[in-house]
């Protein structure tokens, strides 16, 4: 691991990345970049690189797991042996399997089920390159991917963390300041039904300084899924104008 | 055969009776059940405790032993959650590998106890960098009738505060355990608290058959300054901003009652 940094906000209130504490990372979506998928997307979030694909509705397998009167959602998130500092095994953690089910339960409440009984869709989430958030940004881009396959949602789902960093209330922590900092609250949310789909904490916060936090990560999502439709946009009005050529 | 289906005229009755701000078992929708807690039940284990939250049942045992630290935290022991779904708990409980429901459990356990600082591991180092005290909890749970969550948290940190520690001394680098044993330390005390949703009510401790009818579902863990240390959504549904901090606050309510009632 690297050598502790002495100061994480310096005294014009910067963070060590330059940014402010209410500012967000850069952040890149692309959508439609897998060819073999019903639909994907990819993000850069600050230094996280994160492929989503989605593969569905299509028959379940194992048969016996699918439901007469709605579809299964089923979520696989993994972090690629090379994407951190010291190589991760390629088994799955117990980390990953507890973000696999929360990323899952954050994305189903956006997609009216029931309306593909029997089938399952499938999101398969890589991480490629993780420098703190990665869960929020696999939201991000897994919402992307789902709706890009085409699948009725009543909402796209956005994610971003706030956290505390050196007593002061910070949005989007990237990987030092998640390592250093003293507490992380990664929230995912539907702007259009007020609807937070996932919240985590850990660290300490006082009730005060959580209420903020939420406030702000749910801020940094709406900053974000502008970014979203804008990417969701990108890919099908060229198509929409090719479509208008060829005719 | 025992299910745990519950039938479609059972789920409307719970959601009608929740609008009137009533519950199947007559408690208010802030009420918790009965909480009964035995510590010390398994003589063999360093530390254990029984927790019984109406009819869920659950058991925790830890046990203390020597081992290696994490490279990145060479001056502090480890603590190490586990949690078993065992079969004869309930119907659906099935015997094999964790699966992601226990997983979660047991991260859930462990984030509360971890985050709070509830265990002082800068005084289970034995040697810096070389040799520490792990501290395994185990939660097994024997009765499954709903909020597993509360029940295996309240059972890890009364097994904790039951827990001892070998005594020892350190001749020629080789660690001798000797007779006698100290009390764990301890910083905190963590408590925590889940609600769930139903038909945009919050409830707190939610029953087996409740557990089926809510939406979704939240959790938090507060420290003994009644700061919020850890927090977990679950299931697939969603909360308004307002009813995370409505949740935030009856949690936080909660969470002193439980522990004025509480010895430690």
């Amino acid at each position: 691991m690297n050598e502790k940094p002495e100061k994480l906000i310096d005294k014009k209130g910067l963070r060590l990345d330059g940014r402010k504490t209410n500012e967000l990372r850069p952040v890149k979506i692309e959508v439609g970049i897998l060819p073999n998928a019903d639909g994907s997307a990819y993000i850069e979030h600050g230094k996280n690189k994160i492929l989503a694909g989605v593969f569905g509705p299509r028959e379940m397998h194992p048969k016996h797991l699918s439901r007469p009167d709605r579809m299964v959602l089923r979520c696989r998130y993994r972090m690629a042996p090379f994407s951190v500092g010291e190589r991760k095994s390629p088994a799955p953690s117990r980390r990953e399997i507890e973000l696999s089910k929360v990323i899952r339960e954050s994305l189903e409440p956006s997609l009216f089920v029931e309306y593909y009984p029997r089938t399952g869709v499938d999101v398969f989430i890589e991480v490629l390159q993780a420098d703190g958030g990665t869960r929020c940004a696999s939201i991000t881009a897994a919402s992307l991917a789902l709706a890009d396959a085409g699948i009725p949602m009543r909402d796209l789902v956005v994610a971003c963390a706030a956290g505390k960093v050196e007593d002061k209330v910070v949005l989007d922590l990237f990987d030092i300041e998640d390592k250093v900092g003293s507490a992380d609250v990664p929230v995912a949310f539907m702007p259009n039904l007020n609807a937070v789909t996932l919240l985590q904490m850990d660290g300490i916060l006082t009730p005060e300084e959580f209420e903020k936090a939420v406030a702000m990560a749910i801020d940094g999502c709406r900053k974000i899924y502008d970014l979203q439709k804008e990417a969701l946009k990108k890919k099908y009005v060229i198509l929409e104008q090719e479509e208008e050529v060829e005719k | 055969m025992k299910s745990s289906l519950v039938t479609r005229v059972r789920l409307k009755q719970i959601e009608q009776l929740i609008e009137k701000d009533k519950r199947l078992d007559g408690r208010g929708l802030s009420d918790y059940r009965e909480i009964k807690i035995e510590q010390g039940v398994i003589e063999k284990a360093e530390g254990s405790a029984r927790v019984l939250l109406g009819k869920t049942e659950v058991l925790v045992g830890t046990k203390v032993e020597t081992g290696k630290p994490f490279p990145d935290t060479p001056n502090d022991g480890v603590l190490t959650v586990n949690a078993e779904l065992v079969p004869l708990a309930s119907p659906d409980f099935e015997p094999g590998p964790p699966n992601e429901n226990s997983i979660e459990l047991a991260r859930i356990v462990d984030r509360g106890i971890r985050e709070s600082k509830a265990i002082d591991t800068k005084k289970l180092v034995i040697e810096a960098g070389k040799k520490v005290f792990v501290v395994f909890v185990d939660v097994y749970v024997l009765n499954y009738d709903g909020n597993l969550i509360d029940a295996s948290a309240l059972a890890a940190v009364a097994a904790l505060t039951n827990t001892k520690m070998p005594k020892y001394e350190v001749k020629d680098g080789e660690v001798i355990i000797k007779q006698g044993y100290t009390p764990l330390p301890m910083k905190s005390h963590p408590i925590t608290v889940t609600l769930g949703k139903i038909k945009n009510k919050l409830i707190v401790d939610p029953s087996l058959e409740e557990e089926r009818v809510i939406s979704a579902r939240l959790t938090m863990a507060f420290n003994d300054e009644g700061n919020i240390c850890a927090i977990q959504k679950g299931c697939p549904g969603y909360f308004t901003q307002e009813q995370i901090l409505e949740g935030m606050k009856l949690a936080q309510k909660k969470a002193a009652e439980r522990r004025k009632k509480m010895k430690w």
